[in-house]
């Protein structure tokens, strides 16, 4: 099963079983039971919006521990693009670079020197191929588990290539094996990451064979370190070593990426509720005088991500003034390079996880059933059942996983209605002190004048 | 077996709310696993009547069977109706107002569009009494 890891997960203890996270799911992937939220493995995309809206911080995403370094001789950084957005008063890109080698690394491997690449393959990819337009990004790997889960028309739609990350891991682990004579399982290559999604891909690549990368490490949880090593760092200690440009650290937010293709008839849409907005309207058809679309689960790109430390506009801000300095760009392919090398090597296939029945009678007879219950709900998707919707709980009842009697208002439709919270009860009682309040305030109100 | 009906209320004169109703019909096709061709040509019709209703028509009503055959689609309305129908079958004809134009809308491609993307189609219309749809998609 190709859905078992997750890097969202829950931490029980701190769960109080509220309906903020239900609520927010792109992918309805959320139940609360038994006072504690429930994710359903098979709808979660990993976007991270529930560790955002949980006042309670209970939503997490896993990343590995920066000891794990000491496991490999070699270790390999990757810093994302949307890291070097998250330092006050950075002017060189060498500072980064230079303190995690610092921190412990031999190696660091800019991801936005990959991301040149695939920029450049991709320009050759959707100049030269067949491929149904507009031709969708595969850079974020929450919009793909989003596809395949709510929009599989558009599968055909995505553009096959690596993601930038997995490529500067190929490219790196290559280099080093070489520069070393060192086996693969001495190579240690971690991830600088800015989302959960990336950390999921990591473990679980849905186009491509895994076991490139050894693990990620949050922005947030290598920052305080990080920024200390800076700190410390004195001009003499800077080696050059940055070898990326404007394309490949403008990938770090949203626009970044279609920028680099050097046309101009492209979308670009950040924030889940934009993309399924654009997702929608791209699978009516609606959308078909465009080549390209650039998509980010996280409003404003990678730098929105939920493992960042600072705040998506201002990190933009940041990235635009480390850019002005930079060349365009510093990497492209051979001319005769053979663009399927960067191809993805498994299809994308379609997960069914919103699906009734694989058999269409039978899903048949179940929207029936859950069209009879719907109408039966009182359309509030006050949550109180624990599903986000009226909907979604009707969905829930067909399915055999919830009963009516979980809608409270279900519950009480004939005389209990003494159970229902104080906005759906027909005869209040605090009605009477209420107008008997508001006449003193009015008496006040009029002596007043 | 008993056939899924759903009914829509289209309002006219709100754009923000054209869609709605070929919104809900997808994600209804979704749930059932039609194939996503099918439902690429469901919503693409009912979007364009959707749109029609708004422009030309000041609203109407669709109503949606679904059977294990065919997506059964009317959508009717008591807007001004159509002079010419073979005219305003034209890909390019439109007697959409410039307001209209200005937004997108209006490109003469509606009616022929949908056409394009139904299977079975037919067209009912008279001049000051309106308008109704009859469209069938095949589900195989």
């Amino acid at each position: 099963m190709e859905n078992i890891f997750h890097s969202v997960r829950l931490d029980d203890e701190k769960c109080q079983g509220c309906t903020n996270c239900i609520k927010r799911c792109p992918t309805q992937a959320i139940r609360v039971r038994n006072k504690k939220a429930y994710i359903i493995s098979d709808r979660c995309i990993d976007c991270g919006e529930c560790i955002r809206v949980c006042p309670h911080h209970a939503k997490y995403a896993v990343s590995e521990h920066f000891n794990e370094i000491v496991n490999y001789k070699y270790r390999i950084a990757l810093p994302a693009p949307s890291l070097y957005g998250q330092f006050n008063n950075l002017d060189n890109v060498d500072y980064v670079l230079n303190g995690l080698k610092r921190m412990g690394f031999d190696e660091v491997f800019e991801v936005s020197k990959a991301a040149e690449l695939v920029s450049d393959a991709s320009r050759r990819m959707i100049e030269s191929k067949t491929l149904q337009k507009p031709v969708i990004s595969s850079a974020c790997p929450a919009v793909l588990r989003l596809i395949r889960t709510r929009f599989p028309n558009l599968i055909k739609n995505i553009l096959p290539l690596f993601t930038p990350v997995d490529l500067a891991a190929r490219l790196a682990r290559k280099a080093a094996r070489k520069k070393t004579g060192l086996e693969n399982k001495d190579i240690g290559v971690f991830f600088i990451s800015p989302c959960p999604a990336k950390r999921t891909a990591i473990t679980n690549p849905l186009c491509y064979d895994g076991g490139i990368i050894n693990g990620a490490f949050a922005i947030k949880d290598i920052y305080p370190v990080l920024v200390q090593t800076m700190d410390k760092l004195k001009s003499d200690d800077i080696n050059p070593m940055n070898d990326s440009g404007i394309i490949g650290v403008g990938w770090a937010s949203s626009g970044g990426e279609a920028a680099g293709l050097l046309k101009e008839r492209y979308l670009a849409a950040d924030g889940i509720e934009n993309v399924i907005n654009v997702l929608e309207e791209l699978e009516d058809e609606k959308l078909n005088d465009l080549d390209f679309i650039e998509l980010n689960c996280c409003t404003g790109g990678c730098v929105g991500g939920v493992l960042t430390v600072e705040n998506p506009y201002v990190a933009k801000a940041r990235i635009q003034r480390l850019r002005k300095f930079m060349p365009v760009s510093c990497n492209r392919l051979p001319e005769d390079f053979h663009i399927d090398l960067l191809g993805w090597t498994h299809e994308l296939t379609p997960s069914p996880a919103m699906k009734l029945a694989d058999n269409v009678i039978k899903a048949m007879q179940m929207m029936s059933e859950l069209r009879k219950i719907e109408a039966e709900l009182p359309g509030l998707d006050c949550g109180i059942c624990g599903a986000p919707s009226c909907r979604a709980l009707a969905d829930d009842i067909v399915r055999g996983y919830a009963e009516k009697n979980d809608c409270i208002f279900w519950a009480a439709r004939s005389e209990n209605e003494d159970i229902l919270p104080a906005p759906f009860r027909k005869k209040e009682k605090l009605s009477e002190a209420n107008t008997e309040n508001s006449n003193d305030f009015e008496e006040n109100f009029l002596k007043d004048d | 077996m008993e056939s899924i009906k759903l009914h829509y209320d289209v309002p006219g004169d709100d754009f923000t709310r054209a869609g709605a109703a070929s919104g809900d019909v997808k994600r209804t096709l979704k749930q059932l696993g039609i194939s996503p061709s099918v439902i690429r040509n469901v919503a693409v019709a009912m979007y364009e009547g959707e749109i029609n209703m708004v422009i030309h028509a000041g609203g109407g009503e669709i109503s949606v069977e679904i059977d294990e055959e065919n997506i059964t689609m009317t959508l009717s309305d008591h807007g001004p109706g159509i002079e010419n129908v073979e005219l305003a079958m034209k890909e390019g004809y439109s007697t959409a107002p410039d307001n209209i134009r200005c937004l997108g809308f209006g490109a003469g491609m509606g009616l022929p569009n949908i056409k394009k993307y139904t299977d079975e189609f037919r067209i009912d219309t008279e001049v000051g009494v309106g308008t109704t749809l009859h469209l069938k998609v095949h589900i195989r």
